[in-house]
């Protein structure tokens, strides 16, 4: 298993209360793998008790990059949270850690 | 008419690094200069200086960027877009026109647009929040601002009125770009494709560093050169409404296709739905191509028509935050962290301290992602302790950060470095409002 930081790139952005995640191959040949095993379903799982509502995603195969979607992701938006990193701008050092089987050429 | 305008991106926020602007303005050859300075909290908390003096409430660096960059400007013929007139516009005309005056330059002609302050008419209407169940109604006095998302059609009236600085309060970021592509190349307002586009190459330029080079440096993954002196990004666009990004050559940053996939995404949802005041564009078939060092060509920004609605940030009074911080090191620091954090968490309560939320946090440890992720990592050599909490008065809050700041004589050993902190808060949330609400207007103001 190989982290996703070896394959891919990200950045985070924040609108009120919902973050948004891209994930963008490095090269174009791992766009499937991304699309295949980098599901709603596993960041919603990654980012479980820090996102408090639905993961979307977004597929843009011209650039070989998903874009994740997350509601109820900033303790109440930038302006009024809590926390340390009230804009969630590390957040895409986390997605970069999940794990993908660069090996598999299916799901 | 011109077939290809170049126009040059001054600063991503509003403190944003001064010189790289007066670099694009002597050695960029661009014909318009953009400064986006405004967040999305900035207008309600601009509106609350402009409530204490009616000659206040625009960007506290107007008057320093301005007369770092207009002479360079006036002599260049390079006009200036800029929404750091926040929540006074006009006054920041005013201001700049001082300013003009002073440096010698009074024939320089200079362009409030105002209109997006729709606090009366919003007051009136029962418009549901987007972000919680409520309307702007309910939050009586405690409703501070309301700034419609204004489009490029004002900005561009001003700059085809014959004006240099056009100064405006909220206004959609990209929009401050697609208004000298409007002025200078004539697209219609319903040509959906080319604003479209135009509002990609906005988008992409609105952030400044942030398409050059700047927040992407990972080192040994994406190596990035000379990031303090970053370049910020020139747009290339053509009548037809090409694009290439490019910096001054020899600034520091790099602009690549990877720079440039990585800010496209940045702050969109829907990439086909990026709903704008002038335009619904469509991202999702734009491609990226390095057609030479620095230079990234971007195409395949669509649009269709626009929505009957203008999104309008609401400011309003939302508490305060009461905050304590302090630090611990070396063998044991994490568990004596730990065991402050739960002495503090014991005296809240001891002491009655009323909070509708709170943040127990240690720094270096969990702060960021919270308990799950973080579980992995071994122990780091220091951590910070930080207490946050949500109260409905300041005396409250403030008791929180003492109580923090007591752990010095009643803690764990070794606690150095106590902060504390207590502030009201400002927060922000969205409402659409019919178009036809709100009625932007121009206004000259001469030097």
């Amino acid at each position: 298993m190989t982290k996703l930081r070896e394959i891919a790139h990200s950045r985070t952005g924040d609108k009120g209360n919902i973050s948004n995640i891209s994930l963008i191959a490095y090269d174009e040949k791992h766009y499937p793998l991304l699309c295949a095993q980098i599901t709603c379903e596993r960041v919603k799982a990654h980012f479980e008790g820090l996102v408090e509502g639905e993961v979307v995603r977004y597929e843009l195969p011209m650039i070989a990059a998903l874009n994740f979607v997350m509601t109820g992701a900033l303790g109440g938006g930038v302006t009024r949270s809590l926390a340390l990193d009230a804009h969630g701008k590390s957040l895409s050092s986390a997605l970069l850690d999940l794990e993908i089987d660069i090996a598999s050429n299916g799901p | 008419m011109m077939r290809t305008i170049r126009i040059g991106s001054g600063a991503g926020y509003s403190g944003d690094r001064i010189e790289p602007a007066l670099e694009l303005a002597e050695q960029g050859d661009i014909q318009y200069l953009v400064f986006e300075c405004l967040g999305e909290r900035t207008v309600a908390l601009a509106q609350q200086a402009r409530m204490k003096n009616p000659d206040h409430g625009y960007d506290p660096l107007l008057e320093e960027r301005i007369r770092v960059v207009l002479p360079a400007c006036a002599a260049r013929g390079i006009k200036i877009v800029t929404n750091m007139g926040a929540a006074n516009p006009l006054a920041a005309a005013r201001k700049t026109a001082e300013i003009a005056r002073s440096l010698g330059l009074s024939q320089l002609r200079i362009a409030a647009v105002i209109g997006d302050d729709v606090l009366e008419v919003c007051r009136e209407q029962e418009l549901p929040i987007l972000e919680f169940e409520g309307s702007i109604r309910q939050l009586g006095n405690r409703l501070l601002s309301a700034n419609a998302y204004l489009g490029a059609e004002p900005i561009a009236a001003a700059l085809g009125g014959g004006a240099d600085i056009v100064i405006t309060g909220r206004a959609s970021d990209p929009a401050l770009f697609l208004a000298p592509m409007i002025d200078a190349f004539g697209w219609a307002m319903d040509d959906w494709n080319r604003l479209g586009q135009g509002t990609l190459a906005g988008h992409l330029l609105e952030c400044a560093g942030q398409i050059t080079g700047g927040y992407f440096a990972d080192p040994g993954y994406k190596d990035v050169p000379d990031l303090a002196r970053l370049g910020f990004p020139i747009g290339e666009v053509g009548c037809d409404g090409s694009l290439v990004i490019t910096k001054v050559a020899g600034s520091g940053g790099a602009v690549t296709a990877r720079t440039c996939k990585k800010q496209l995404l940045y702050e969109v949802h829907d990439p086909r739905r990026y709903i704008q005041p002038d335009v619904v564009a469509d991202f999702s078939q734009v491609s990226v191509e390095e057609i030479a060092p620095d230079r990234v060509r971007v195409s395949g920004g669509r649009g269709s028509a626009r929505t009957g609605m203008l999104k309008v940030s609401v400011g309003y009074l939302d508490g305060y935050i009461g905050e304590g911080q302090i630090s611990y090191a070396g063998p044991g620091a994490t568990a004596r962290g730990r065991l402050a954090l739960e002495i503090v968490r014991e005296r809240l309560q001891l002491t009655g301290v009323a909070a509708s939320e709170w943040r127990f946090d240690l720094i270096g440890v969990n702060s960021l992602h919270g308990a799950d992720l973080s579980a992995r990592v071994n122990e780091p050599y220091e951590v910070r302790v930080r207490v946050a909490g949500r109260t409905e008065n300041l005396r409250e809050a403030i008791r929180i950060g003492n109580e923090v700041e007591t752990l010095y004589t009643n803690g764990p050993a070794g606690g150095g470095g106590a902060f504390k902190s207590a502030r009201d808060v400002v927060a922000v949330a969205a409402v659409l409002l019919p178009r036809e609400l709100a009625a932007p207007s121009i206004r000259f103001v001469e030097p």
